[in-house]
């Protein structure tokens, strides 16, 4: 089977792959990218755990094709720390140890980080419903929950 | 499994008429995907239509209605202020769909074309009057929405036919709908049962009168007779119960994990009254 030639942006850096049009963009990354943050989980689009931007829009990695990302830009939990500089969302979630396993942590990040975007004051309610398709199975979310509210009003103080 | 990605729905149309096998159109790819990866459905030819022109926009037609492209995804409806004004029913149908990451790629014309009993976005468009516009080798035509899925899984588009827009028809004076559903929980699950009502008023008077029940039989049903229980009448007790009593009368339900035939059958009325109070407060301008 002959593979398709993409050129891509992700976070911020021009690429360019080989695949064949059955890989979803999460195979894209993980193998021929080594960008191993998206986690697949279910491959469904049920759990969250490959979540990335797409021009700015939170998608499932895995319910994406690789060929898709022609010309688009992709985010990923990769570009969210400023160097050495954690995201204050990576700081936020540490601290409140927002985390125990860590497999759905990166597709919450990138969730969130999308959240704060376009809503950077959510109540809890906005946040719960915003995550539905995030799921965690060790922490009962109650710690994501407060990092993610703690994170938005230290945003807005430092705005 | 062989992908294209045709920059006009002529060439969209050829390659699908032409193509031996199994041929799938890629729009959001919420459902295309998850069937390809769980071996139910390997296409052998992948269409991607998202690369057409104009399959992105959600644009105002001459008669005051909307037209929505095919890739037109839920999340760009919500975002969509005047849509939501005119059609809230239609955009909270949608909304239900899924997660986040869900509406960022789910598209009403996939939700449409996957032929599911329980697609929420269906039975609110049927209630809208939405029309889809079918195109394939001899040219287009305009099919009404409750059209389009025949039986779980299967719609009445041919070989090389392709829906290539969706109309919302003006919201017009005075008028409003709603969608509601039941699921076991709050956010990502499949419609027990959904119903969408669409209603115009005038004054305290209802003067047309649409309902929908969606996951209740093979396909989306058409309540006609909600017009008649409903016309010329305010919607007091009188008027919401002979309408949950027909939404009730209209169900042909499978029992299964996620309900049995009474429960799917007593919830459709309650849905029914429900939906109707908010289309009916809608429709009278005030705030549902």
């Amino acid at each position: 089977m002959s593979k398709t030639h993409v050129t891509t942006k992700v976070n911020g850096d021009e690429v360019e792959f080989l695949c064949d049009p059955r890989e979803t963009l999460l195979d894209v990354l993980r193998d021929r990218l080594n960008l191993t943050g998206a986690k697949e989980g279910c491959g469904t689009g049920d759990c969250g755990a490959c979540s990335v931007t797409v021009d700015g829009r939170l998608v499932c990695s895995c319910l994406m094709l690789g060929v898709e990302a022609e010309g688009k830009e992709i985010g990923t939990v990769e570009g969210i720390a400023t160097g050495e500089e954690l995201h204050p969302l990576q700081r936020k979630f540490i601290e409140y140890a927002a985390l125990q396993c860590g497999i759905c942590t990166p597709g919450i990040l990138v969730a969130t980080k999308a959240l704060l975007e376009r809503t950077p004051d959510p109540t809890e309610e906005q946040v719960r419903y915003w995550l539905a398709g995030n799921l965690c199975r060790c922490t009962g979310y109650d710690k994501i929950i407060r990092a993610v509210m703690d994170t938005a009003a230290e945003m807005r103080e430092a705005s | 499994m062989k992908y294209y990605k045709p920059a006009t729905f002529e060439e969209a149309v050829a390659l699908a008429a032409g193509a031996d096998g199994v041929t799938r159109i890629l729009a959001g790819g919420t459902d295309v995907l998850v069937q390809l990866r769980s071996d139910i459905v390997t296409p052998d030819t992948l269409i991607d239509i998202k690369a057409i022109p104009g399959t992105h926009d959600i644009t105002r037609t001459g008669a005051g209605g909307w037209r929505l492209g095919v890739a037109v995804t839920g999340a760009e409806m919500s975002e969509h202020a005047e849509l939501v004004r005119d059609w809230p029913g239609v955009v909270e149908a949608m909304d239900l769909i899924g997660s986040t990451q869900v509406q960022g790629r789910a598209t009403p014309v996939g939700n449409l074309c996957n032929a599911s009993p329980a697609a929420d976005s269906v039975p609110a468009m049927i209630a809208a009057g939405a029309v889809a516009t079918v195109t394939g080798p001899d040219g287009s035509r305009e099919v009404a929405v409750e059209e389009i899925p025949v039986s779980p899984g299967k719609t009445s588009l041919a070989k090389g036919e392709m829906i290539t827009a969706l109309t919302l028809p003006p919201r017009g004076e005075n008028g409003g709908d709603a969608y509601l559903r039941f699921i076991p929980r709050t956010e990502m699950d499949i419609a027990v049962v959904g119903c969408g009502v669409n209603l115009r008023v005038k004054g305290d008077v209802i003067t047309e009168a649409h309902m929908v029940l969606g996951a209740v039989a093979p396909t989306a049903v058409v309540v006609h007779a909600a017009a008649d229980a409903l016309v010329g009448r305010t919607l007091d007790d009188d008027a919401l119960q002979a309408l949950a009593d027909l939404a009730e009368a209209s169900c042909n339900p499978i029992d299964d994990k996620r309900g049995t035939i009474k429960f799917r059958t007593h919830t459709a009325g309650v849905l029914a009254r429900r939906a109707a109070q908010i289309a009916y407060t809608r429709a009278k301008g005030d705030q549902a």
